[in-house]
């Protein structure tokens, strides 16, 4: 099992080498760099900027720099662990990720945990009493959840949660708790404001979540195994877990390991309507405006995190299934 | 005390489905003697799981015992009806699994992939009985040992692809033997497994019946292994019992016309040209041809559900 992991952990470095070559060359593609970017901005402004001080600009943040040589210059220092100065929040991309990374690890496990709680009694439920009304009613009631865009329902949350619950609209923090160090108090804050994030963003894989469990289950409630146990004398809610839910539940613990992307990518629309200082916002910032280290490290990230993922997934899979472990 | 552990009267079980209901099993009525191994044959269709899962109370909806009454006389508790218990009732769960047990034709697809077979076996025992986890694989152990199974030790911690087919059948037994029960269901046991492998199984089930001396209901449609095994015979056909008697009666001298057929129709050396016996329509209702099970169509005809009348319903 170890030299296994270390083989494929050996693996990951030439696929992320290539990435890593792509993603400079595709953030390079278009037209123009930051400092055409901030020209357009500043003149847009009225302010006049003369040819030197571009060039001093270009020059300041290599720019001016052969294309292989910058790449050479991005890459060693990511491998370093520095990576690289955000032009457009004037400060170091370390910094700006780490600070988002947090939150939005929060906010995916909660919303994670929300999906499967709700997900899977649901399903569980729906599967055992297939073709009943309450049935019927759960699948109606996932469907239109499935089937509202998850912007319009932060939309409706934010105006339920302000209109019903007082609670300030979006961000994660009211506003006298914005800048202030941790407290109690401010914790207390941040959880009543984790509930938005947490059901707009859990909720549109639920429904999906639990129709596929539905339908797995359903496959797996009349064979064989099921009714020997059940013949065996095993109690129905410990059967129904112990045998068929097991079983029914395997795909989706291979789903855990490709949720790691997604802490990056994911939900920056609800982020960006829910004002939530996340992850995903601050990479549609960054390629909009060209800031090369930023949008690069983010991405760069989302590579990293996506063949851990993969690693992830066939471990935890593995772990679930004898079969596979064995082969 | 009567010598019968299991006595089976006017049982009917209907399936209500979308074309009608379908009558699996109609005025059924049997003995199960006590310690003695009783064969229930017949063709596909003819309601011997049916049956069988009627005494375990496991039938599936649409499934419905709908009349008849099962009286079981288990030596460890007093005598109850099968039928008439409630599906909360604590005697089922002793039913299953601790009085009576059963073993399904697919050892293939019997045991969850996910589990050891000393977790599954051991489980058996951890249902009905107040012992440690440990105790428990202890006697699981024991079971697989006698059973036939070698370097248990090793096995016992194995899952159950790692077992050849007639292995995995020898562990269903072990779970199925481990809490000694009365009665023993086997549903086609030998079915799934190859020849040689059937006779292997064959022999355990006869020689752990005669060591456990517990009542075996031996579902099969293979006429050899009745007068292999079986003391008594059933011969079902279309949800009704044909003909009860000793396995020499039916054999040698079977009274009614369709288990003559059942026995014409098992492949022997015949001269070359000739052609195999087939089953023709021999039971009273002259419309039957094969044992396509009957249904109560909802305007209050019955056929028999055959792909042809299927179709013809359809097109209705």
């Amino acid at each position: 099992m170890r030299s296994y992991v270390i083989k494929r952990l050996i693996g990951m470095v030439p696929t992320l080498l290539l990435i890593s070559m792509i993603v400079f060359v595709v953030i390079q593609l278009p037209p123009g760099d930051i400092v055409t970017s901030t020209l357009d901005r500043l003149q847009a402004q009225g302010v006049e900027i003369s040819a030197e001080q571009v060039q001093n600009l270009r020059a300041q943040y290599k720019l001016d720099k052969p294309m292989v040589l910058q790449y050479l210059y991005w890459i060693g220092n990511f491998v370093t662990g520095d990576m690289g100065y955000s032009y457009l929040y004037s400060r170091p991309v370390n910094e700006l990720v780490w600070e988002r990374l947090g939150y939005t690890l929060l906010i995916s496990i909660s919303a994670l945990l929300f999906t499967w709680a709700v997900a899977v009694p649901a399903g569980m439920f729906s599967a055992v009493r297939q073709y009943s009304v309450g049935d019927y009613v759960l699948t109606t009631v996932m469907l239109v959840g499935l089937a509202t865009p998850s912007f319009l329902l932060a939309l409706v949350a934010m105006y339920a949660g302000y209109e019903w619950f007082g609670i300030s609209i979006g961000g994660l923090f009211s506003p006298e708790y914005r800048d202030v160090p941790w407290s109690l108090a401010r914790v207390g804050d941040f959880l009543s404001h984790l509930w938005i994030p947490m059901i707009v963003v859990g909720l549109g894989g639920t429904a999906s979540t639990m129709r596929i469990l539905r339908a797995n289950l359903l496959d797996e409630l009349n064979k064989p195994y099921v009714v020997t146990a059940r013949a065996k004398g095993v109690p129905p809610i410990k059967l129904l877990i112990k045998y068929p839910l097991r079983i029914a539940i395997n795909p989706f613990i291979s789903t855990i390991g490709l949720l790691l992307p997604v802490l990056i990518s994911g939900e920056a629309i609800v982020s960006i309507v829910l004002n939530l200082p996340t992850t995903g916002p601050a990479l549609i910032q960054a390629i909009v405006n060209q800031d090369m280290y930023l949008a690069g490290s983010f991405l760069m990230l989302l590579a990293i995190l996506t063949v851990v993922g993969m690693l992830l997934s066939d471990l935890l899979l593995a772990w679930a299934d004898p079969r596979i472990r064995y082969e | 005390m009567t010598d019968n552990v299991l006595e089976i009267r006017d049982l009917a079980v209907e399936f209500k489905t979308d074309t009608g209901i379908t009558h699996a099993l109609r005025d059924v009525s049997f003995d199960v003697p006590r310690g003695k191994v009783t064969a229930v044959v017949g063709e596909s269709g003819s309601g011997k799981s049916v049956t069988a899962n009627c005494i375990m109370r496991i039938i599936q909806p649409p499934g419905k015992i709908v009349s008849g009454d099962m009286m079981f006389s288990p030596t460890r508790t007093d005598p109850y009806d099968i039928v008439s218990l409630d599906n909360k009732d604590p005697r089922l769960v002793d039913l299953r699994g601790d009085l009576i047990s059963m073993v399904f034709q697919e050892p293939m697809t019997a045991l969850s992939p996910v589990y050891t077979v000393g977790n599954q076996v051991a489980e058996a025992i951890l249902c009905h009985r107040d012992v440690t986890e440990e105790e428990a694989w202890e006697e699981a152990a024991d079971m697989l040992t006698r059973v036939g199974i070698d370097d248990v030790p090793r096995r016992i911690h194995q899952y159950p692809f790692e077992f050849s087919g007639g292995m995995r059948q020898r562990v269903v037994i072990a779970m199925a033997l481990v809490c000694n029960p009365e009665v023993l269901i086997c549903d086609e046991p030998t079915t799934a497994l190859d020849v040689t492998i059937q006779a292997e199984i064959l022999t355990l089930i006869r020689d752990l019946q005669q060591e456990l001396s517990n009542s075996v209901l031996f579902i099969t449609h293979d006429l050899g292994v009745v007068a292999q095994l079986a003391d008594q015979v059933v011969v079902m056909y279309q949800g009704r019992v044909l003909e009860i008697g000793t396995v020499r009666q039916v054999l040698k001298e079977p009274l009614h016309p369709y288990t003559r057929g059942l026995l014409a129709a098992i492949p022997g050396i015949v001269p070359k040209g000739q052609r195999l016996e087939t089953i023709a329509s021999v039971v009273g209702d002259s419309d039957i041809e094969t044992a396509y099970p009957l249904t109560r169509l909802k305007d209050g005809r019955e056929v028999s559900l055959s792909p042809e009348a299927l179709r013809e319903i359809d097109n209705e």
